[in-house]
């Protein structure tokens, strides 16, 4: 181990000259995207994948960097969605303005992060996944219920689209698709720099031993509470340009496999990583939105060309969820670090194989590669 | 019903502290195949007399069987080779296999619920101004019969002492000679196997059954155990009737569709003022 901890160290600090280029070639890409491919239902998919790339990257910093299992995250989504939705439509003919709602449904959300975590963050690890799941339950369930105020099973339709200096957005996806890639460029910064702030590390200490970062100072509940607050925030933001992009939400939008979605993102890219958790997010909201039922058309011509009943019958977006039940074991089981796994998770996973004079060898030859996060 | 379900999380819980998120997604399988059974000897109308409860037996020991095996089978696939991983990885495992169990459901019985034959004749009766079925009395005596029996194989053979030996200490057990992996397995099949008991059960009770079924059931279940203490068999058992009368009083008192919310928040509750539940005894976090 003590091998591992200079490289790590070193590996672990802010972005290289190499992945800044990277990151504006993508960042340029991205803003070239709707001018280069006219087809909006191809630009509505991408910025469909943005909500769920922000639900990734909140959920990062409480699974990821804090190490706490939160099974219920899509609660917060659904609280900032429903804030936004219940003051912005015709609900009770409140019509507030988009952007400060942002500001404001984000700190809602962060509130309600804070009322579950202020009594339940004390909890051993795995009850607080038992826990947040069953918060998850309820919430949507209070939504369903609630109906003189939510709507109830209809949820709430029509509401506000966001106007931008008299620019109104309404159905067109591409002012959607820039709002997400600003929200998404501004929260890798932000990610980027917290990672690294005295919480950051703070969390990440937490993580590898709760027992040593309270020695060292740290006061575990106001540090879980923060990353909990932080995490339900990103949430809350997302809901809200769901819920104006959509113009209409309801609670089983809300249910238990929108968590476990973004969490198999987080297990896919790398648990505490940045690039990972922005290419899990892309590649399953690529997967959801694009692949799945492309494949599913293809399989369907395919069966009507060869007349197979069988193939016509197969629709893979059913599949879905199974898909991401096996990512969650397979990764698990074979590649737990994820696909860009953070330098420091890469050591502890690794350890093992690390430690023997032999594997310094390997260890230089694996971390020694400059420009790997 | 609760109780039986609850009993497998707190076996599995109490062995290697890791809870059993697929486990619920067993309990509904043990309708499946209870149904499947059913299927293939021909049941559809009700069997009267002696013949309908042999029949009863024979699917119950058949699904308990079969569960059983899945439950070891997603022990030795999933879970063991990460005994040893990070605490967060066998949780999302577990999560994963769930997701994996329901979908294969899904894909077998379509997406709708499905009707479980009424095979048993089901008489009332009344003592006094209370009247019941004698559904009500198969699924008590059932539950109550397997934690007797449970008790029994945990206290009073070789293989519970090897359990309640490998739960307390796994290296000092494994040192006594005590082959952990088979009493883990085991763990696993017992648990699981009563996981198939109670989702025949359950499909007697309600009449049908449906592929998400395991997923709340689940949830309710394993608040019924850490209600009665994890890692206690008794409390799970009591565990199990508390959540079930207070689902029953909600959903008669306010609303059938508040019973969730108050079933989940006497879980969030209990895991804030006596994490260790009604029985259990306290216990550090290992590390």
């Amino acid at each position: 181990m003590a091998r591992v901890m200079p490289h790590s160290a070193s590996l672990g600090g802010r972005l290289t000259g190499k992945q800044w280029a990277l990151l504006v070639a993508l960042i340029v890409a991205l803003l070239l995207f709707p001018l280069i491919d006219r087809n909006a239902s191809h630009v509505s998919a991408v910025a469909d994948a943005g909500y769920f790339v922000l639900l990734v990257f909140g959920l990062n910093i409480v699974v990821g960097f804090a190490g706490l299992l939160d099974l219920g995250y899509a609660a917060f989504f659904a609280i900032g969605a429903y804030t936004y939705a219940m003051v912005a439509s015709a609900q009770f003919n409140l019509h507030f303005n988009f952007w400060p709602m942002l500001v404001v449904s984000a700190c809602v959300a962060a509130l309600f992060g804070l009322i579950l975590g202020a009594p339940t963050l004390r909890l051993r690890g795995d009850y607080l996944a038992i826990v947040t799941l069953g918060f998850g339950e309820i919430v949507p369930q209070v939504f369903l219920n609630l109906d003189k105020y939510s709507g109830g099973p209809n949820g709430i339709s029509a509401v506000d689209q966001p106007v931008f200096f008299g620019h109104a957005f309404g159905f067109n996806p591409i002012p959607y698709y820039y709002l997400y890639v600003l929200a998404v460029g501004l929260c890798v910064v932000l990610l980027n720099n917290l990672r690294h702030s005295r919480i950051g590390r703070a969390w990440m200490a937490i993580r590898e031993d709760e027992l040593a970062a309270q020695h060292m100072g740290i006061n575990a509940t106001t540090t879980k509470l923060m990353a909990f607050a932080m995490g339900a925030s990103f949430a809350g933001l997302a809901g809200v340009i769901y819920a104006a992009k959509l113009t209409l939400i309801s609670p089983d939008e809300f249910n238990f496999s929108v968590s476990v979605t973004v969490l198999a993102a987080i297990v896919l890219g790398g648990m505490g990583s940045l690039l990972g958790a922005l290419l899990g997010g892309v590649l399953l909201s690529l997967l959801n939105f694009l692949i799945l039922p492309q494949a599913t058309n293809w399989v369907h011509e395919f069966g009507t060309a060869i007349h197979s009943n069988l193939l016509l019958g197969l629709d893979f977006t059913n599949y879905r969820f199974m898909i991401y039940g096996l990512i969650l074991v397979l990764v698990m089981l074979f590649r737990p670090e994820g696909l860009i796994p953070s330098a420091s998770r890469r050591a502890e996973l690794h350890a093992e194989e690390l430690a023997g004079p032999k594997a310094a060898q390997a260890e230089q030859a694996e971390y020694g590669e400059p420009g790997v996060p | 019903m609760y109780a039986l379900i609850a009993l497998g999380y707190t076996m599995v819980y109490g062995i290697i502290e890791l809870i059993n998120f697929a486990h619920g997604d067993v309990y509904t399988l043990g309708s499946f195949f209870s149904l499947a059974i059913l299927g293939m000897i021909g049941v559809d109308g009700v069997v009267h007399g002696p013949a309908g409860i042999l029949i009863a037996i024979g699917v119950i020991v058949l699904a308990a069987l079969l569960c059983g095996i899945v439950g070891v089978l997603i022990e030795r696939l999933a879970y063991r080779r990460l005994r040893n991983a990070p605490r967060l990885a066998p949780l999302i495992t577990a999560i994963g296999v769930s997701f994996i169990l329901e979908n294969i459901m899904q894909l077998w019985k379509g997406p709708t619920p499905v009707p479980f034959p009424q095979f048993l004749p089901d008489p009332h009766f009344s003592a006094g101004s209370v009247s019941f079925d004698a559904r009500e009395i198969i699924v008590v005596a059932v539950s109550v019969g397997f934690m007797i029996l449970l008790q029994i194989v945990i206290y009073r053979t070789r293989l519970g002492k090897a359990m309640r030996a490998t739960a307390q200490d796994r290296d000092a057990a494994q040192l006594m000679g005590i082959n952990v992996n088979a009493t883990i397995a085991w763990t696993f099949f017992i648990g699981s196997a009563l996981a198939g008991v109670a989702g025949f059960v359950s499909g007697i009770y309600y009449g049908s059954t449906f592929f998400y079924n395991g997923y709340q059931a689940g949830l309710k279940a394993f608040t019924a155990a850490v209600l009665g203490g994890i890692g206690n068999i008794g409390g799970a058992v009591l565990g199990g009737f508390v959540i079930g009368m207070v689902e029953t009083m909600t959903s008669a008192c306010i609303s059938d569709q508040w019973s969730v919310v108050a079933v989940f928040s006497i879980l969030v509750l209990v895991l804030v003022f006596r994490p260790s539940g009604l029985l259990g005894e306290q216990l550090p976090e290992k590390g």
